[in-house]
């Protein structure tokens, strides 16, 4: 994922404010947790910023695809060894007999679930990372060895 | 739930969806296991000489070419069921022939020791339940088990390990390279060089008892710390570790001998290797490469490597097992000059060169049975999926009937 700065630099840098945020460093920082589109900057729109734009975007895309809590699971990198669905303390506490043993998830209420060989995350508000009291989790990053979980 | 045939854990918590006689998604289960349980694309159809044939005609031909073998061999297993097993033992015994399967490459060495009973074993449900400190040792479980770690030994919460692996067990990985399995392990992995199993045993062993290693001592004298302190501990051998000390595995007995706490258990791959292993030993008291005479002999020589070298076979029965894809390529030549019996689901390198082709059910899923888990535990395969395919079990029935 790219970083504050390297979206920062991308921008027009006017501090123009006609986004809504008080500066193009603000701005890349909505950018960054996927609060403002490309779009909303409007002199990026103009011709002589096309270059930069483009490589904006392309820097954005691999965070396109997250889910509300800016979970990204790579389904091509998953080898299904369920390491994720055993360590996350949501899991645990929902399914602590099921899932939390080691075992299949024996109730709908777990985020990760393992199908075709694939993780797949339902569920997602449940997240720690989710909601007003939020903490920032690693507990399904650390045990996946392949790297097929990434938050942005 | 059914019971996942893709490797040795034989995971018996696995949902299907089934669809139109076969499965169509697989829930519970690995990418290994879900691959396997899916079934294959190519199904095996009866041949005689790479032309079509029906099934009676194969069996009587397949029984033919045994019959009249001088020095017959049969040969895989590691993929069939244990009833499947006993029959191709009393098929051997019949036939005066060599029986041998892929143990005799893999962890067959460990296993004899494991059920000759000079190392302390324990379940994987033990381990689940008691285990504190867990060392990979030439294994990377990650990849060839990929539930091992999820399901039996780091992060499940068990009996007397409530807070799992984020307090109250630690995994130790010993390996030549950095692996999937070491990356899990972290501040935990010791690299060691290429064949240096041995030395690093000895420092271990050295280090257990007092003595300050020679090379990086630090990290020795801790590891011998932390397998000290463990109330339950458990190797996993993986294969990397077999090969390296397969001439001198009395020094890893030893270091068993010096850790009471601790239990060895050989990371097997194939889903039922060591039920033949466990059904051979019933027999003869050895887990493979053995000939039935007028009892069984056991030598080096019965096993498909060195029979393959010596070219001292005259016809090969391969079931459960491809040869042509694990073997190297100079000894697996000569198969293409002798007359081949291949008994498999699916089309295989092997099946492409065999003399005669059977097609057989798919165990687990189209045929049921039992099957023996790494552990030792004996595992119920249910046949979910209706079909028309023989199981081998039924095939080798046939085949003996005929002869």
């Amino acid at each position: 994922m790219p970083t504050v700065m390297e979206l920062y630099k991308l921008l027009p840098k006017t501090n123009c404010k006609k986004c809504g945020e008080s500066t193009c460093m603000a701005f890349a920082v909505a950018l960054l947790s996927r609060k403002k589109k490309v779009s909303e900057c409007t002199p990026i729109i103009e011709e002589m910023f096309k270059k930069d734009r483009e490589k904006l975007e392309s820097l954005l895309l691999p965070s396109s695809g997250a889910g509300e809590t800016g979970m990204i699971v790579h389904t091509e990198l998953c080898t299904g060894c369920s390491n994720c669905v055993v360590a996350c303390p949501v899991d645990v506490a929902n399914d602590p007999r099921g899932a939390g043993t080691g075992g299949a998830p024996t109730n709908d209420k777990v985020i990760f679930r393992v199908v075709d060989g694939k993780v797949v995350a339902s569920n997602i508000k449940e997240c720690r990372r989710f909601g007003k009291n939020r903490v920032l989790c690693y507990a399904c990053i650390d045990p996946c060895p392949t790297g097929a979980i990434e938050f942005v | 739930m059914i019971t996942c045939t893709g490797c040795s854990l034989l995971c018996d918590d696995i949902d299907v969806v089934i669809e139109n006689h076969r499965i169509k998604e697989v829930r519970n289960a690995c990418r290994r296991g879900a691959a396997k349980l899916k079934g294959c694309r190519n199904r095996l159809r009866p041949s005689i000489d790479q032309t079509p044939a029906d099934i009676d005609t194969s069996i009587k031909r397949a029984a033919l070419i045994l019959k009249n073998a001088r020095s017959p061999m049969l040969y895989g297993w590691s993929n069939s069921t244990c009833e499947a097993q006993s029959n191709g033992i009393k098929l051997a015994k019949k036939l005066n022939a060599i029986i041998d399967d892929t143990s005799s490459f893999c962890q067959g060495l460990l296993i004899e020791k494991v059920l000759k009973k000079k190392f302390r074993a324990c379940s994987l449900d033990d381990v689940k339940n008691k285990a504190d400190v867990l060392v990979y040792w030439g294994s990377d479980a990650q990849d060839s088990q990929p539930r091992h770690l999820s399901r039996f030994s780091y992060f499940p919460r068990g009996e007397s390990r409530q807070r799992g692996y984020e307090e109250d067990r630690i995994a130790i990985a010993i390996d030549v390279r950095e692996s999937n399995t070491a990356k899990i392990c972290k501040g935990h992995f010791y690299r060691i060089p290429l064949k240096g199993d041995r030395e690093f045993i000895l420092s271990l062993t050295g280090a257990l008892s007092g003595k300050v290693p020679k090379h990086d001592a630090k990290r020795i004298l801790e590891l011998a710390d932390i397998m000290k302190k463990a109330e339950f501990g458990a190797i996993f051998v993986g294969i990397g570790l077999t090969y390296s000390i397969k001439d001198d595995v009395d020094i890893l007995v030893a270091l068993g001998d010096m850790l009471p706490n601790f239990h060895i258990l050989p990371m097997v791959g194939h889903y039922n290797m060591r039920g033949f292993n466990e059904a051979l030993f019933k027999e003869t008291g050895f887990v493979n490469r053995v000939r039935f005479d007028s009892t069984a002999v056991h030598e080096n020589k019965y096993a498909i490597v060195e029979a393959l070298k010596q070219k001292s076979i005259d016809a090969l029965l391969v079931t459960g097992s491809d040869p042509l894809s694990c073997l190297p390529g100079s000894m697996i030549s000569y198969l293409a000059s002798i007359p081949v019996i291949c008994i498999d689901p699916c089309v295989t390198l092997t099946s492409k060169i065999s003399k005669i082709t059977i097609p057989s059910a798919v165990s687990g899923i189209e045929s049921g049975g039992s099957a023996v888990r790494m552990d030792g535990k004996v595992i119920e395969l249910s046949g979910i999926v209706e079909n028309n395919y023989l199981a081998d079990t039924e095939i080798l029935s046939r085949i003996m009937e005929e002869l």
